[in-house]
């Protein structure tokens, strides 16, 4: 299983990469005028999407080093104890829609310190791997477009990463325990 | 909403810092914040610059349509605003097929190509159309084959059988996308009643 696993990720792009050249040969594409032609495009879609990862960070670095995220946790602290959410996680969980590389240094840090095989350290893996950054996600593809209006998109994120969350825990205590 | 929730972020952040005697952290926090933000979006430049490269050939070569065509059953059923044979069909399942094998780098990129193929469609182009939430819904969620940041963590750390979570991982994230995809239906057809 492990092997295959990491086979897999090992040569998903350099397969994927010489697959699309070779490809795109034998159907007579140019292949070097066309990736330089599509290329161009990258630029422009990172400088708009600049501005609005900045705005986005800015409120997340606030919020976490102004001391409200722990705050927020520490009066969610007895809901989540009565329903045997085990209180390490919970920043993992809260952190985890707002910000990747803040809840993937969480995960790591609670994998560092109770050890990878550990219950809180699988729980820590598997809500980390199993959902993107909501506010991420919206910020670049709504920020690349142009849209302001991101109707109820904010709302179905949101949610499902709550729900992503007690998945996580719900699947890890029925497969580990 | 993303305006209410920026606005409340920060405002509530200054007046914790402030109650709290630590107001000399918000101006550093509010920097490095920008900071990240810069760091991260040119981190973003090079995957993007290369992908949308390599997914130009893909497309040319008509790659993403063959693509879209072997899948179009799960497409039809998940985007049914979207034309039969409209370019952003593959860039969709590009997107979907890349998140699903853990190629966050990749993933990126061929969901910003699919907006903007998607916004071609769109006819009002500062809200999001259906399809557009359709897309976010199935990315933030994004069921996940392979976490191989997790599993790369895990190594490093010395498990014992860093792969064990790849089974948990799909079980829950699969979970939470069924749940977005039920939820983003439920909202789609709120909206399109409160419309007319």
């Amino acid at each position: 299983m492990y092997q295959l696993v990491s086979l897999i990720s090992l040569w998903a792009i350099p397969v994927l990469i010489a697959f699309i050249l070779v490809y795109g040969y034998f159907r007579k594409v140019p292949v070097y005028e066309t990736f330089v032609d599509g290329a161009k495009g990258g630029f422009v879609t990172t400088i708009k999407i600049l501005p609005h990862l900045v705005a986005m960070m800015v409120a997340i670095s606030l919020f976490r080093q102004s001391g409200a995220l722990d705050m927020l946790l520490s009066t969610m602290a007895p809901v989540l104890s009565f329903l045997h959410v085990p209180p390490e996680i919970v920043p993992l969980g809260l952190l985890r829609p707002l910000s990747g590389t803040g809840s993937l240094a969480i995960a790591t840090d609670i994998i560092a310190q109770y050890g990878p095989d550990s219950m809180l350290g699988r729980l820590a893996s598997t809500m980390q791997g199993s959902t993107d950054t909501t506010l991420y996600v919206l910020t670049v593809y709504f920020g690349a477009v142009g849209i302001r209006n991101g109707m109820y998109a904010l709302k179905v994120g949101l949610w499902s990463d709550l729900m992503g969350v007690i998945a996580s825990i719900i699947v890890c205590y029925l497969i580990f325990l | 909403m993303l305006n209410v929730i920026w606005l409340v972020l920060i405002v509530i952040s200054i007046v914790v810092a402030a109650v709290n005697g630590r107001i000399d952290v918000i101006s550093q926090a509010t920097f490095e914040g920008a900071k990240t933000g810069v760091t991260v979006c040119f981190g973003l430049l090079s995957v993007l610059i290369f992908w949308m490269g390599m997914m130009r050939i893909a497309e040319k070569a008509g790659l993403l349509e063959l693509l879209a065509r072997l899948l179009s059953p799960l497409v039809r059923f998940l985007f049914p605003d979207v034309p039969k044979g409209h370019p952003a069909l593959g860039y969709i399942l590009s997107n979907m097929s890349a998140n699903l094998l853990g190629l966050g780098n990749a993933a990126t990129p061929m969901g910003i190509k699919a907006m903007e193929e998607l916004q071609k469609l769109n006819t009002n182009k500062e809200i999001a159309s259906p399809a557009m939430c359709t897309l976010l819904a199935i990315n933030t969620a994004s069921i996940t084959l392979i976490p191989t940041t997790m599993i790369a963590i895990r190594i490093q750390y010395g498990s014992q059988n860093p792969v064990e979570i790849v089974g948990t991982t799909l079980l829950a994230s699969f979970i939470a996308t069924i749940f977005a995809l039920g939820l983003d239906r439920w909202y789609r057809f709120r909206y399109r009643r409160k419309l007319r």
